[in-house]
């Protein structure tokens, strides 16, 4: 059993093709059966509405007189790509405002110019033969642009690992905000409404085929950057007319702390020329999982707390280790869906012929981490080993003499057998000198609870910590939670002007 | 309905609050508080035929009392039905109806203004 593209447009110019949504596939395949719905349905379309930071627009500005060859461009003081000719740009989405920060970057430039705002063009240079002027600034509109295309390198993620955060304090992330101790989950994409969660083995969607992308008729460039279908985490990348587009289904955001990012709305139709795509639409959310990762871990191998799948996240909330969590989307279903009718409706008033990929994007492909020919610097590179440290049955005199001699501000308190079980500083045994109270011994009057680091943790990880917890040193321990160093805000200038040590 | 309470710095040592419940005999449900030595504020509920009598008494005592007419409003031209806010909120203010669109119960909020900063939209705003 087979229908062939031509078939299918033509009951799209017809008006007689059946189009259903994503959504609605389940149920029909449920009722009628793989081979009743193949017979049924014509076409299933897709759709999701979230945040794709990998996002932006190729412009032409035209010539200016005298002519200018822009060298750095700036819309609305956020900064374009001025490595293109003359007066061409990119704009990315994330791109922020060098006088607004996060409230304002190149996604709102994008959002604003599609609501029919002026943008102010700056730009320099620094004066040709051919091109002698040095500086421009002037008022847009996107009447005024030449062209104004959208290409977002990687956008409609297949899916997405949902996050939470088991540390003490609140994370800002792009993941949105994450309350601490597991305190929310929140996960991103469309589950069964997702394009590439209905055609995962890439059959239907690449290279030329047209899609809603904000609202008009786009297209698939190719695979998007980062594409990793081997783990269920293909990408697109695609391009659309900014010009045509409508203000609905692309909205400029900020994840607080984290910075600016782009709401796109991005459907694809997907023609059923056999059984087998019955079969790959027929997906529902309950067959669709991802991976809860703890971003308290600052590195790229994030565990794990558990799988699970699009219904489970949205009934509300999860259970992890035994307690209800509650979870978010970032995404919007609503508008996913809106999306997904929206392009139905366009098929069915034969407004929207389909087509199958001119390349094919490759479904088997995995995604690689960074190559890394020099690894940053660590702990052990700059940190102090003749760290001077105190038991906690001494007596406060003693830290005092301790400090005064060692020349430091940190004492690392250990016990008996050597282990860290406190800190003072310098400023805890003045406060204990100046208020003589109860307090005779170091353990009266030590912070217990020590952010420690280790010898090979990197640099910028340990730097993150001073700056979270507003303190400046931290000692550093082995494996036994014994004090080997201690790195503190005056080793970091090792890192600079070429004295670091190794 | 809920009162926005300020104290100043120098009534900031007297239970107010108390003083205020025993002299009206209206009780009153403080739904946050963030009071110190010098100064404080609180936000609490009395029924709504009470506002103004506990308004006024706070007034007589040395506290600034205003009732509030809204929480958390949505700017639904800016929402977009995501529920970032949804599992930040202490008090599950919001949900989705059917159709999952963000739906608000104001009477639920305490005005923490959490989802203020989650928003990724700006949709949500605290007036006081």
């Amino acid at each position: 059993m087979h229908k062939s593209i031509d078939q299918i447009n033509q009951r799209i110019r017809e008006g007689s093709a059946r189009v259903v949504t994503a959504e609605e596939m389940p149920s029909i395949v449920a009722e009628l059966g793989e081979r009743g719905a193949f017979q049924e349905v014509d076409v299933v379309t897709t759709g999701t509405f979230g945040a794709m930071c990998s996002s932006g627009a190729f412009i032409n500005f035209g010539h200016a007189d005298p002519p200018i060859r822009m060298e750095r461009i700036w819309l609305n003081d956020v900064e374009a790509y001025g490595g293109l000719a003359a007066v061409d740009t990119y704009i990315g989405a994330i791109q922020q405002s060098e006088t607004r920060e996060e409230e304002y970057g190149g996604a709102h430039v994008i959002e604003d110019l599609v609501a029919g705002k002026s943008v102010e063009l700056r730009a320099n240079s620094r004066g040709t033969d051919c091109y002698p002027r040095r500086t421009i600034s002037t008022e847009l509109l996107l009447e005024n642009l030449n062209q104004a295309i959208m290409c977002n390198p990687r956008n409609a993620y297949q899916r997405y690992n949902a996050a939470t955060n088991t540390s003490d304090r609140a994370l800002h992330t792009y993941m949105g905000t994450l309350l601490p101790g597991s305190g929310n989950v929140t996960y991103s994409g469309a589950g069964l409404l997702n394009p590439l969660s209905n055609d995962p083995s890439l059959r239907l969607i690449g290279s030329g085929v047209p899609i809603f992308l904000c609202g008009s008729q786009g297209m698939v460039v190719g695979e998007g950057t980062q594409h990793s279908p081997a783990g269920g985490f293909g990408t697109l990348m695609v391009t659309g007319d900014l010009k045509k587009m409508p203000s609905d289904y692309l909205r400029a955001a900020t994840m607080s702390g984290y910075g600016v990012t782009l709401y796109v709305g991005l459907g694809v139709p997907l023609p059923v020329l056999d059984i087998d795509v019955v079969r790959a639409t027929a997906v529902r959310d309950e067959d669709i999982s991802v991976d809860v990762l703890d971003y308290s871990v600052p590195g790229r191998a994030r565990p794990s707390l558990r799988k699970v799948n699009y219904a489970e996240l949205r009934s509300g909330s999860i259970e992890i280790n035994g307690e209800e969590i509650r979870t978010s989307s970032l995404s919007s279903f609503r508008r996913a869906r809106k999306v997904a009718e929206e392009l139905k409706g366009w098929v069915e008033e034969g407004k929207f012929e389909l087509a199958l990929p001119t390349q094919r994007i490759d479904p088997r492909k995995a995604a690689k981490p960074m190559h890394q020919t020099a690894a940053g610097p660590r702990v052990l590179d700059i940190m102090d080993r003749k760290v001077v440290s105190i038991g906690e049955e001494e007596e406060i005199r003693a830290a005092a003499r301790k400090l005064l001699k060692g020349g430091t501000n940190h004492l690392p308190v250990v016990n008996g057998s050597g282990t860290l079980v406190g800190i003072v500083t310098t400023f805890d045994v003045s406060k204990a000198v100046a208020n003589p109270g109860k307090a005779h011994l170091v353990r009266d009057i030590m912070k217990k609870k020590v952010i420690t680091t280790t010898p090979d943790e990197a640099v910028d990880i340990a730097v993150r910590k001073l700056e979270q917890h507003n303190i400046s040193a931290l000692p550093v321990v082995d494996a036994q939670n014994r004090v080997i160093a201690i790195l503190t805000a005056m080793n970091l200038g090792k890192l600079f002007g070429g004295r670091r040590l190794k | 309905m809920k009162l926005l309470v300020t104290f100043s710095r120098r009534k900031g040592g007297k239970p107010i609050i108390a003083q205020v419940v025993r002299e009206t005999g209206v009780l009153i449900n403080v739904e946050r508080a963030v009071i110190d030595s010098s100064e404080g504020e609180a936000l609490i509920e009395v029924p709504d035929d009470q506002g103004r009598l506990v308004s006024e008494t706070m007034t007589a005592l040395g506290a600034h009392a205003r009732i509030l007419d809204h929480g958390i409003t949505v700017n639904e031209s800016e929402c977009v039905d995501c529920g970032a806010c949804i599992s930040i909120c202490p008090r599950e203010a919001f949900t989705f109806d059917q159709e999952y669109k963000l739906k608000l119960d104001e009477g639920k909020c305490v005005l923490c203004s959490r989802c203020v900063d989650a928003c990724p939209h700006r949709a949500l705003t605290l007036l006081l």
